[in-house]
C-alpha cells in the first residue's frame, strides 16, 4: 500500500505513451473527446478516422484490442440505450429488415453508440498508460484547485482502505459461521454499511496523521518539487492526436 | 423506455447545451472551492476523501431493477451533504464524476457538465435544503436523524434524476416527440426504487456514524447551536 500504487486499469509499460507527462495525456484526451463530440453525426467517415487515431495510440501503448474492448462493456447501459431509439424516436420512418425504424432514432442511436464508444476508449487507454498518483499530479499541474486534489488523492488511497477493510469484516463474518450466497451478501453488507464506514474513517484517520507527521501540506511531493513537468517538446508530441481529431472534425463540419 | 444509468455518456445530448451545464456546473464548483476552503480543517479533509471513496465504491454497485431491464445506481449527494456538508460535498460528487470520466470511461468527458449538474449540484443542494429543514423540524434523536438522512437522499436521487429529463428536453440529439413525458415517468419511478436503497443505505451509514462520532457529522455540528448556526442561512444560495 505505498504510494504510486497502480489501481486495476493500469497496465505497467515503458512504451511512449506512459512516459508522457500526465498532463499532457489528460489535455490530449479531453480535447480529443470534445473533438469527437462536435462533429456531425452523419459524417460516417470521420469516426472512422477517430478509431484509426485510437487503434494508432493503442498500438504505441502496447495495449491490446482484447482487453480494450473487454473494458468498454461498461457502456453497455447506453448502448441499449441507444438501441431502443430506433423504435421510440419520431419523424421520418425507414424500413429496415421489414420493421419500420426511425431515421432519426437510428442516427441518434448511431450517435451514441460511436461517440460514447469512442469516449470510452480514449479514458481507457489514459487509465491504460497512467497510474492514479500520476493522474492527481497531471490534475494539479493543470491548475486544478488544491481541495478538489486534496479531495481526490485521499479518494483514491481511502478506496484501498475501504475495500481492505470490507474484506476483513467479510472474512470475520464468515468465520463466524455466516455463509452467504448471491442476494443475501446485500443483507450482511447492509447491517454492517455504518460499521465499515466508521471502521475505515478510522483507519483512513491515522494514515492521514501518518501523513502529516511525514511533511505532507496538501500537495504531491512531485508537484512542488517540479520534476518531470512536461517541456515543450512533450506538449507538441502530446498535441498530434487532438489535433488531427480537430482537423478531422473542422473537415466534417465543413463538408455537411 | 429502457436502461438510463445516472452517468451521461459522450452524444446523448448535443454540444451547445452540454457546453452551457458545463458552464453553469463550473460556476457553482468555483464557488463550491471556495466556500470549502473554510471548511475543510483536519478532521474534515479525511472525511471529505472517505466520503469521496465511498461514493465512488457505492456507484459501482449497479441496482438491476429488474421490472424492465434498468440499471441505476446510488448518488451519495445526500451521505456527502449529511458528512461533510453542501460545500465540500458536492466537491466530494463532483470529483467522483470526474474521477470516474477521465478513468474509467464511466460518463463521457464533454458531458461532464452535465453529470456534475445532476449529481453533485442537484443532488447535494436538493439533499441539503432538506436536511436543514427537517433537522430543524425533527426531533435531535437518531430516529429523527434516520428519517431525515432517508428522506434527503431519496428526494436528492429523484430530483437529479429529474435533471437529466430536463437536459434531454433542452438538447436530446433523437426527437422522441411526445415520448418526453414518458421520460420522465420512468426515470422518477426507476429512482425512487434507487432513492429507497439509497435512503435506507444512507440512513444506516450517518445513524451509525452520529451515534459512535458526533463530531464526525457536519449537519450536527452546524446546527448544534441553533440559535448562531452561522452555515445555514447560506445553504439557501447552494441552488
Amino acid at each position: 500500500m505505498g504510494a504510486g500504487h497502480a489501481h486495476v486499469l493500469y497496465r505497467e509499460s515503458a512504451s511512449p505513451v506512459h512516459r508522457l507527462p500526465p498532463e499532457v495525456k489528460i489535455a490530449a484526451m479531453v480535447l480529443f473527446t470534445l473533438a469527437v463530440v462536435a462533429t456531425p453525426r452523419t459524417a460516417f467517415w470521420a469516426f472512422g478516422g477517430y478509431a484509426l487515431l485510437v487503434a494508432g495510440v493503442a498500438g504505441l501503448a502496447r495495449v491490446g484490442p482484447g482487453w480494450l474492448l473487454r473494458r468498454a462493456a461498461i457502456e453497455l447501459p447506453f448502448v441499449i440505450f441507444a438501441f431502443a431509439l430506433p423504435f421510440l424516436g419520431a419523424g421520418e420512418r425507414v424500413e429496415v429488415a421489414g420493421l419500420g425504424l426511425s431515421l432519426d432514432g437510428l442516427l441518434g442511436g448511431w450517435n451514441i453508440v460511436a461517440k460514447g464508444t469512442l469516449g470510452v476508449l480514449a479514458s481507457l487507454l489514459l487509465a491504460a498508460t497512467t497510474t492514479t498518483r500520476d493522474l492527481i499530479v497531471g490534475l494539479d499541474r493543470l491548475r486544478c484547485p488544491q481541495i478538489v486534489t486534496q479531495i481526490a488523492t485521499f479518494m483514491l488511497r481511502y478506496l484501498d482502505v475501504l475495500v481492505g477493510e470490507a474484506r476483513r469484516m467479510r472474512v470475520a463474518r464468515v468465520s463466524r459461521g455466516d455463509d452467504p450466497r448471491f442476494l443475501w451478501q446485500l443483507r450482511g453488507f447492509a447491517a454492517g454499511v455504518g460499521a465499515l464506514f466508521l471502521r475505515a474513517y478510522e483507519r483512513g484517520e491515522r494514515v492521514y496523521l501518518a501523513m502529516l507527521s511525514r511533511g505532507y501540506s496538501g500537495r504531491m511531493p512531485a508537484v512542488w518539487q517540479g520534476a518531470g513537468a512536461a517541456t515543450a517538446g512533450q506538449w507538441l508530441v502530446g498535441a498530434t492526436v487532438p489535433l488531427v481529431a480537430a482537423g478531422i472534425a473542422a473537415t466534417a463540419v465543413a463538408l455537411t | 423506455m429502457e436502461t438510463l444509468a445516472m452517468h451521461i455518456s459522450n452524444g446523448i445530448v448535443n454540444g451547445p447545451v452540454a457546453a452551457v451545464f458545463a458552464a453553469f456546473a463550473l460556476a457553482v464548483l468555483t464557488l463550491c472551492v471556495l466556500r470549502g476552503q473554510r471548511d475543510l480543517d483536519d478532521r474534515l479533509a479525511p472525511m471529505a476523501g472517505l466520503v469521496a471513496a465511498f461514493i465512488f465504491a457505492v456507484q459501482m454497485l449497479n441496482f438491476p431493477v429488474f421490472t424492465a431491464g434498468v440499471s441505476g445506481h446510488l448518488l451519495g449527494g445526500a451521505l456527502a451533504a449529511l458528512l461533510v456538508g453542501p460545500w465540500v460535498g458536492a466537491l466530494c460528487v463532483a470529483v467522483v464524476l470526474v474521477v470516474q470520466a477521465l478513468v474509467f470511461g464511466d460518463g463521457g468527458v464533454a458531458m461532464l457538465g452535465l453529470n456534475v449538474t445532476n449529481m453533485a449540484v442537484l443532488g447535494t443542494a436538493a439533499a441539503y435544503l432538506l436536511i436543514a429543514l427537517l433537522l430543524r423540524v425533527l426531533p435531535r434523536t437518531p430516529a429523527g436523524l434516520g428519517v431525515t438522512a432517508f428522506v434527503s437522499a431519496l428526494v436528492s436521487v429523484v430530483v437529479a434524476s429529474q435533471g437529466f429529463v430536463l437536459q434531454y428536453w433542452l438538447g436530446g440529439t433523437t426527437d422522441l416527440g411526445g415520448n418526453l413525458a414518458g421520460l420522465a415517468g420512468t426515470m422518477a419511478g426507476v429512482h425512487l426504487l434507487i432513492g429507497i436503497g439509497e435512503g435506507l443505505i444512507t440512513a444506516t451509514t450517518v445513524v451509525t456514524v452520529a451515534k459512535v462520532r458526533p463530531d464526525l457529522v457536519y449537519a450536527l455540528r452546524a446546527l448544534k447551536p441553533a440559535a448562531s448556526a452561522p452555515v445555514v442561512p447560506v445553504a439557501g444560495g447552494a441552488r
